[in-house]
C-alpha cells in the first residue's frame, strides 16, 4: 500500500512537469532577456490577476512577454514599454499601482489601520495602569498577619 | 450592553466591505480606450486572405467590433445573441478572429452561423494586444468618427444588449 502510494506520487509529479507550459525559448541576447524579465515583474498578468507577467504562463502573458521583448529590442526604453502597456490595459496592468488620489488608501490604508490598532492598544493599556491597586497600610498588614498566624504554634510577628 | 456597541459596529462595517467586495467583478477592468480612437489595423479578411479590412473602412457608421475565437467557450454562449442582433440589421458588426486558425474559424461560422459582416483575421493576436484584449469575447462599440464608446468584456447577454448596447447605439446613431 505504502509502496504504491509512493509510486503514484512520483507518477503524479512526472505528469505535472509534462503538463507545465513549455519554457520560453531564451532570446539570443541574455541582457535583453534580463531586462524583459525585470520589466515583466512590474506588470500584472490580466488573466491570472495575482501573478506578474513574468510568473505567468497564460497564453496572453506569453504573448505580452514576447511583445515586451520585441519592444525593448527595437530600442524602446523601459518607461516607454510600460506606457505602451498602460495605454492598452490601463493602470491595472501595473503590478505596483501608481500613487495618486484613488490609490492613496491602497498604499497607506493598512499602515493607518495598524496605527489605529496600536493607538487603541496603548489607550487600553494606559487605562488599565491607571486603575489604582488598593494599597494596604502597615497596620492592616500587621492585623492580617495576626489573624493568619494566631492559632499556629510558630509565634507570629506581633505588632 | 454598552461595551458591545463598538465591536459590533466595527463588525458591521467589515461585513459591508466584504459584501461590496463580493459583488465586484475583478475581471471588469476600466478600459483606457473609452473616448479614444479605435487603434488602426489592416488585417486580411477571414474568408478571403486577398481582401483586407481596416477600421477606416467603417468611418461614418456606428459599428461593433466583436473579438471571438473558435476555441473560446464563452463565445458560444453569446453566439445566439449575436445572431439575433445581426438579423435585426441595426448596425454592422465586424468580427476580430483572435488567435485562431482559418480552418477552425471558418468551420465554426459555417456550422453555427455567421453574425459578422466581415471577420478580420488576427492569427497572432497582435491587433488584440493593441485593443487591450485580455478575455475573449470582448465587444467594442465604435462611433461614426471611429471613437471607442464602450467596451464589454465577456459574453453579450440579452440583458446587456437591451440595457447597455442598444440604447448607446441608438444615441450614437442620432448624432
Amino acid at each position: 500500500m505504502f509502496k504504491s502510494t509512493i509510486i503514484l506520487t512520483l507518477l503524479l509529479c512526472c505528469m505535472s512537469t509534462s503538463w507545465a507550459a513549455p519554457a520560453q525559448s531564451l532570446a539570443a541576447d541574455p541582457v535583453l532577456e534580463k531586462r524583459m524579465l525585470r520589466l515583466t515583474e512590474e506588470l500584472r498578468c490580466l488573466v491570472c490577476q495575482n501573478q506578474t507577467l513574468a510568473d505567468s504562463h497564460a497564453d496572453l502573458a506569453i504573448d505580452l512577454k514576447n511583445q515586451v521583448r520585441e519592444k525593448l529590442a527595437s530600442g524602446m526604453s523601459e518607461q516607454e514599454v510600460i506606457d505602451y502597456m498602460v495605454q492598452r490595459y490601463g493602470d491595472f496592468v501595473l503590478y505596483r499601482p501608481r500613487l495618486f488620489g484613488a490609490t492613496w488608501v491602497l498604499w497607506f490604508g493598512p499602515l493607518l489601520l495598524l496605527l489605529a490598532g496600536l493607538g487603541a492598544l496603548a489607550l487600553k493599556l494606559s487605562a488599565r495602569k491607571a486603575e489604582v491597586v488598593p494599597q494596604m497600610s502597615e497596620q492592616d498588614r500587621a492585623r492580617a498577619a495576626a489573624m493568619l498566624y494566631s492559632d499556629e504554634s510558630e509565634p507570629a510577628a506581633k505588632p | 450592553m454598552k461595551r458591545f456597541i463598538l465591536p459590533l459596529s466595527i463588525f458591521v462595517i467589515l461585513l459591508l466591505f466584504l459584501g461590496v467586495g463580493l459583488r465586484l467583478n475583478p475581471h471588469e477592468i476600466p478600459s483606457p480606450f473609452i473616448g479614444k480612437n479605435a487603434p488602426a489595423f489592416n488585417l486580411t479578411q477571414l474568408n478571403d486572405s486577398d481582401k483586407s479590412i481596416a477600421p477606416q473602412d467603417m468611418r461614418g457608421k456606428v459599428w461593433l467590433l466583436n473579438v471571438w475565437a473558435s476555441w473560446c467557450e464563452s463565445c458560444r454562449e453569446e453566439h445566439p445573441v449575436l445572431m439575433n442582433f445581426s438579423r435585426q440589421n441595426i448596425v454592422p458588426m465586424i468580427g476580430l478572429n483572435y488567435k485562431d486558425t482559418r480552418p477552425d474559424a471558418l468551420r465554426q461560422l459555417s456550422q453555427e452561423g455567421n453574425p459578422y459582416l466581415i471577420s478580420a483575421f488576427d492569427g497572432d493576436g497582435r491587433v488584440g494586444i493593441d485593443y487591450g484584449v485580455y478575455g475573449v469575447p470582448e465587444t467594442f462599440v465604435i462611433d461614426k468618427a471611429g471613437v471607442i464608446r464602450y467596451k464589454l468584456v465577456g459574453p453579450v447577454t440579452p440583458e446587456v444588449l437591451a440595457q447597455k448596447l442598444l440604447p448607446l447605439i441608438k444615441e450614437l446613431n442620432r448624432v
